[in-house]
Parts: structure tokens; sequence; C-alpha cells
């Protein structure tokens, strides 16, 4: 049951704050210090709303995981089908946006975690992947 | 959708968040209490959110257009309580919340409040009579 | 040359049919080792353990210490290095506790015709069970040592409260990211906890400041202020604030005052204007 992953939905406003709790009970349970659980859980809503604002929506996967040298740690894949990002530099530009926000998002969260993934297409959809480890 | 409870206290608006805020709830928190600053001429809002595990740039981009609307409304937003680790990762996010005045507690934020509002005292007791109307022993 | 099964339980009965003098000789071995460290009686009653416990794992048919049916005796193993190594027994006194069981088989194995196989074969069961207990007794000592440099973090990190709504922190020797991390985060508790409006971080004790012990100290002041706190940093030697310059490191606008003792008259020459106003 621990091990396993769990996956939501992301259509909607409430869908975002099932995320943050999802994401906060795996860190709670990976044994993550209060910090990195409140880093990862900030990540974790910047990036499930740009999904549902950017993406139109899409899905959120929590995953416990383990490094190569054992240490604990949680994964959280957030996938869309919207209409990707054509100029990732400018997207992970502090304080640009293209939807009306602080512009902090990607950039912001990528600070926030460990790991920081990114594929994206044009006109197919975005697929980030994050990992933070326990220190 | 639930809504925050804004209340009065003397001269002060508070609003303690008690909920994880969905962002629709942050907005309609945001709109409120412009109503209200407006209906009841306070002079200073509160908002508690020791509560809250977390503040994202939506939360703090919020919390920021609160701040500047009630000053437009002549009314002084503090924001109290924020949790160490909230702050440490607001850092890390990049959000330093410029504009916004805070405090540690709601007691040291409505001493803020009143310190600051305290100078100009002189000015507003002929036109305000429940402050003045207090006896003086 | 590893043990078979029906040697093991052959073993086994040896161990047990000279238990008496096996565990009396095994026992004046360690204790001549430990030079007296630990008493006679002490030892007698593990080495009585240890022995059954390697005549139940090898009755069992255990041909390597790693068998199922040697779980007990590794426990058993485990303990003893674990109890030494927090006695401050050296790796070597440790292993030697066991390595002195081969000596004391010796004495009582006799001279039949495959005496000599039998021997080395268990020879070698000996070894592997002291290179496990030498294993665990080295995975014991890294997590005493990392629970001491724990400790070592905490103790140099005291956050005091210096006046009323005045926390300090004096920060001495060397700050580096995982340190200046737990400071940062128990620096921003205290504020809370005491309901502190101001904090002062004396580094006079600092010997060196690098871009990121500075970055570390930087965000602690941003993260405070935004909790409704100011910080003022203190005991800058006039060396750290050449480095801060040359590594172009902005303090931009936080207070800096020459000593802990000036910070604290700063803090609270603004504390009394504060409340003269009030």
């Amino acid at each position: 049951m621990n091990e396993e992953s769990q996956r939501l939905p992301v259509v909607s406003d409430q869908d975002v704050v099932r995320v943050r709790q999802l994401v906060r009970t795996a860190a709670v349970a990976a044994k993550l210090s209060l910090v990195d659980q409140t880093k990862l859980v900030t990540a974790a809503s910047e990036l499930a709303r740009n999904t549902l604002v950017y993406g139109g929506g899409g899905h959120v996967e929590v995953t416990p995981t383990r490094s190569e040298r054992g240490k604990a740690g949680i994964r959280i894949v957030f996938s869309d089908e919207g209409p990707g990002i054509a100029d990732l530099d400018l997207a992970f530009t502090d304080g640009y946006t293209s939807g009306g926000g602080l512009g902090l998002g990607l950039s912001g969260a990528r600070r926030l975690v460990d790991e920081f993934d990114i594929v994206t297409a044009v006109g197919e959809g975005t697929t980030i992947t994050v990992v933070k480890w326990c220190r | 959708m639930e809504r925050v409870p804004v209340l009065k206290i003397g001269d002060i608006l508070l609003v303690s968040i008690q909920i994880d805020m969905e962002d629709q709830v942050a907005l309609q928190l945001q709109e409120d209490l412009a109503e209200r600053i407006v209906a009841t001429g306070v002079g200073g809002v509160i908002i508690d959110i020791s509560a809250l595990d977390i503040v994202d740039s939506f939360v703090g981009r919020t919390l920021a257009t609160i701040a500047s609307v009630s000053r437009v409304l002549d009314a002084e937003t503090v924001v109290v309580g924020m949790r160490p680790a909230v702050a440490i990762t607001l850092v890390e996010l990049g959000l330093s919340l410029p504009g916004i005045r805070t405090a540690l507690n709601v007691e040291l934020g409505i001493a803020l409040l009143s310190a600051n509002r305290r100078p100009e005292m002189p000015d507003i007791v002929g036109d305000e009579d429940d402050q003045a109307a207090v006896p003086t022993p | 040359m590893p043990l078979s099964p029906d040697e093991a339980r052959r073993f086994a009965d040896l161990l047990e049919s000279h238990a008496e003098p096996l565990t009396a000789r095994w026992t004046e071995l360690v204790v001549a080792s430990l030079r007296g460290r630990l008493s006679g009686a002490e030892l007698h009653r593990q080495t009585t353990d240890l022995r059954r416990g390697f005549q139940s794992a090898l009755s069992a048919g255990a041909i390597e210490v790693t068998d199922g049916a040697a779980d007990e005796l590794r426990a058993q193993l485990s303990e003893l290095s674990s109890n030494r190594a927090r006695q401050g027994f050296t790796a070597t006194e440790t292993a030697i506790s066991i390595y002195a069981l081969k000596e004391a088989v010796l004495d009582v194995i006799g001279d039949g015709d495959d005496a000599l196989r039998l021997y080395v074969a268990f020879s070698a069961f000996v070894d592997r069970a002291a290179l496990f207990t030498f294993d665990s007794y080295v995975r014991i000592r890294e997590s005493l040592i990392a629970d001491q440099a724990e400790q070592l973090l905490e103790l140099s990190t005291p956050v005091v409260k210096l006046w009323e709504g005045v926390v300090a922190v004096p920060l001495v020797g060397t700050l580096d990211s995982a340190r200046a991390q737990v400071v940062m985060e128990r620096l921003l508790q205290t504020l809370v906890d005491t309901s502190s409006p101001y904090a002062i971080i004396d580094i006079t004790g600092v010997p060196a400041v690098d871009t990121q012990v500075a970055q570390h100290i930087l965000k602690t002041v941003v993260a405070a202020r935004l909790m409704g706190a100011d910080c003022i940093i203190s005991g800058i030697r006039p060396q750290i604030a050449q480095t801060i310059v040359a590594l172009g490191i902005e303090f931009g606008d936080i207070a800096t005052k020459a000593s802990l003792a000036d910070a604290l008259r700063y803090v609270l020459s603004r504390n009394g204007n504060k409340s003269s106003r009030s």
C-alpha cells in the first residue's frame, strides 16, 4: 500500500487542493523534514495549478521511491495533453508569465525540489517529473 | 464552496484562515474583505495564517492584492503567524511579498496597527466621535 | 572449504560435550585480550551464551553465518558488537572475542583422522562470524558518530533570549550548509515560540564566510522578515567584510553592527522609540 503510486485527475480547483493533501500525506509517510514537506507540497501546488491552468487539466501521480543509496523520497509526475511549452528558457525565467500569475510557478517549483525534469512538445502536452529526497 | 469568516473587532477586521483554500475561496476572501472594509470603515486588517501549512504563489499573490486594495481603501493590512517552514519555502520560491506588513502573532499585529495609527489621532479625533467619546479618567 | 551440514552437526555435538572446559578456556582468552576491562564473570556469561548460540546454529545445520539457521547467532553477535562499541573497545578487541573460540576449540578437538579437515572448516565458519561482528561493530560506530555529530550541532547552535522581544544566535565555528540550515530553522522557530520581533545573528566566532553561508544568512533574514521579525547581524570581522564585498554579496538593507552589544543597544533604542510612541 505504502509503496504504491497514487494517481489523481486535475481538472478543477478542488483537485489542486486534493493533490496538496495527497503529497503532504506521502511526504509525512516518507519522513521528510517539516521544511522539506512544506517545500514539496508548495512545489506540487504550483505545478498542479500549471497543469490545470496552462495544460487544460491532466493527471498527477505520486510515488514513494528510493535512491540507489537507499534514501527515501517522493516522486511526483504532472502530465497534461495541453498546448505544451514553446520556449522553455522563457518559461523558466523568474517573473515571466503567460497566464497572469507571478511567473514563479516553474522556476520557483524547480528550486523547491531536488530533481526536476520536463518533457514538452508544442501541441502534444507537458510532463514534469520532480523528486524530493529525505535529507 | 467554503468561505473564510471575517470578524470585526473594534477598529480591526480579523481574518483567520483555517482551511486549505481553493483558489476560488481565496479570491472570494479578497472580494469579501474589500466590501467589509468599505462597509465598516475600519483602519486595519489582520490576516492570521498560522494554520496554513503552505503558502504558494497564488495565495501569496492574493495576500499582496488584499494589502494593496485595503491600502487604497485606507486600511492597513498585517499578515500574522506565518510558520517558519512556510517562510523558508517562500524565500526559496522567490516570493518576498513586498508591500505586505507582517507580525509574528495577532497580538503583535494589533500593536503594529495601533502604533501606526496613533500619530494620526489628533487629526481624526474631531471627525470620529466613537474614539473621542471614550471618557478620560 | 565450507562446513557440510553433517560436519556442522558434529561440531555442535563437540561444543556440547566439551561445554565446560571450552567456555572456561574461551573466557580466559577473552579476559586476557581485554586486559581486565570487563569482569571475568561478565565475560563468562557472554561466552556461555555465545557457545550456546554457535551450538544451536550448527546443530540446526547452518553452514554459513548468513544462513537462516544462524539468525539467532547473528543477533547475539550484533548485540556483542553494539555493547563493545559503546563501551569503547576497539574493533580488533571485539573481533578477538570471537576468534578466541578457534583456539579454545583446538584444545578439545582431539586428534582424530579428519580432525584437521574439520578444524579448518570450522575455522572458516568462526572467521565469517568474526567478520560479521567486525562489520556490525563498524556500522554501530558510524551511527554513534553520526548521533554525536548531530548532538554537537544542536549544542553548537544555541538560540538564546537576550531581552524581552530579542533573541540571539551566537555562531561559533565553521558554518557549513547543513549547520546554517539548522541554525536558520531553529532561529525562526524561537522567534515564534518567544514572540520576539528581533533577532541578532552574531558571527564573531565564525572564522570564514563563503558565498553559500552568506546566502543562508541572507535567506534567514528574509524569512524572518516574512514572519514579521527583524534580524541584525553583528560581529562581522574585517576579513569577512572583505570577503563579502569581494564575493559581491549584497547585504542590502540588513542592519549590521560591530558587536553584539552594539546590536542590542540598537534594537533596544528602536524598541524604546516604539514604546514611547504608544
